[in-house]
């Protein structure tokens, strides 16, 4: 199935909501979501270290483990196309250890480079290395736009548009939930409901509403 | 030494998802039927004490042979050991599973690869199998992942019995039962996971 990038993004926010509909990065949508500036900022480190994630990994898997023409067994190291090394079982060890060195890559750069970014957002990026978000949305973009191994026409795009819309529509989630829990925190909850309990329900609601974005047509 | 408490403490006492609520995500996701939940459980467990065992006799074999300052430095990088360490297991999981049962690793999709940062597994490793001899390291990984997959096995009971009517294949409720369709959907999770820790909290109170 091929897409257009304004259905890409359609889909990746509201049809396929990497929250409610993926069910990807709820560790920091049930721990980061009880006030609106945390909500913010974390929504903000996740959708940029997403978008730089999937850019590494989709580098990575393009021209070093595919046994594709543009491996770099076959470019530098000329080897014949048919004996170009097929290390795409390596994925989940690469994948996950290049998202650990660059968040914190990402963690030291922006610490020297511009220490108010640091204040908003640095003290999210640890938390992000284990954060299913980031290492899911690196290999929902294998599945999606490689086939056998070999990229899709527009991968690369594709790829970036995806990583990036995720992020929006987890921050989007993110934001709303953070308002709901702050209004929650003076509502009259049952006893044995406060806390977790009751931000579940919650959030089965709101996954109830974004239901409604399926029946959306982007075809 | 090892005791059967830390087999048990993992089942129930310090069940991983509902007493700590930890590794949501393959959770709420794959518990649309009790088929997958008891893969993906079966997955997890297999990991959970092969990356214990490992782990535990890593920092045995690290404590016999290293001087105090190579332990120090390892001590700074234990955190990415013990990522490798699961992502080899996690990788082997992929491959036997897309062998052997294709169907199984169809549905439960992109998940499976996202074992690895399943926060219980390298919860255990850092909390528990670093700092424990072997034996009792299996023990714990055993019992959470038992914890884990009963845990997971009661909502897609749930889900599954009042979204199909069925349970497994067998048609539990009769064929004039109209299936809540809700449940099988997202929301379905979120729904009966709230209603499940709230229900434990209460009768938590109510034993007071």
């Amino acid at each position: 199935m091929e897409y257009g990038i304004f259905q890409l993004i359609i889909l990746s926010i509201f049809i396929n909501n990497f929250v409610l509909a993926r069910f990807l990065g709820l560790c920091p949508y049930m721990g980061v979501s009880k006030q609106l500036d945390s909500a913010v900022g974390m929504g903000l480190a996740v959708t940029f270290v997403m978008t730089l994630a999937s850019l590494v990994t989709w580098l990575l898997y393009n021209f070093f483990l595919a046994p594709t023409y543009q491996s770099i067994f076959y470019v530098v190291f000329h080897t014949p196309i048919d004996k170009v090394p097929d290390l795409t079982f390596l994925r989940t060890i690469v994948f996950i250890l290049v998202i650990a060195a660059l968040v914190q890559f990402i963690e030291m750069y922006i610490q020297k480079v511009s220490p108010t970014l640091y204040k908003a957002l640095g003290i999210y990026l640890p938390l992000i290395t284990t954060n299913c978000a980031i290492l899911g949305v690196a290999v929902l973009n294998i599945d999606m736009f490689f086939k056998d191994g070999l990229p899709l026409h527009n991968s690369f795009i594709h790829t970036l548009v995806q990583a990036f819309a995720s992020g929006v529509g987890f921050t989007l989630v993110l934001i709303l939930m953070a308002g709901i829990r702050e209004k929650l925190e003076l509502a009259n909850v049952p006893k044995p409901f406060r806390g977790l309990p009751i931000a579940f329900i919650v959030a089965g609601l709101m996954s109830i509403a974004f239901l409604g974005f399926a029946g959306m047509n982007v075809e | 030494m090892a005791s059967l408490n830390d087999l048990t403490k993992g089942i129930l006492k310090e069940n991983p998802v509902f007493r700590l609520a930890l590794g949501l995500c393959p959770t709420l996701a794959v518990s649309t039927s009790i088929n997958n939940a008891i893969g993906m459980g079966v997955a997890v467990i297999f990991v959970l004490v092969s990356s214990n065992t490992i782990v535990s006799l890593l920092m045995k074999l690290f404590q016999k042979t290293l001087s105090e300052e190579g332990l120090k430095s390892i001590n700074k990088i234990r955190i990415p050991i013990f990522i490798v360490v699961i992502a080899s297991f996690v990788t082997i999981v992929e491959m036997v599973m897309s062998a052997y049962f294709p169907a199984l690793s169809e549905s439960l999709g992109i998940f499976i690869p996202l074992i690895v940062v399943n926060c219980i597994i390298l919860g255990r490793a850092e909390g528990f199998a670093s700092k424990n001899p072997v034996f009792a390291s299996i023990l714990d990984g055993l019992g959470m992942g038992l914890g884990f997959t009963i845990a997971l096995t009661a909502i897609a009971f749930a889900r599954e019995l009042l979204g199909s009517g069925h349970l497994l294949g067998v048609n539990i409720l009769g064929s004039g039962y109209q299936p809540v369709l809700l449940m099988i959907l997202p929301p379905g999770a979120f729904l009966v996971i709230g209603l499940y820790l709230g229900g434990l909290n209460w009768l938590e109170s109510r034993k007071k």
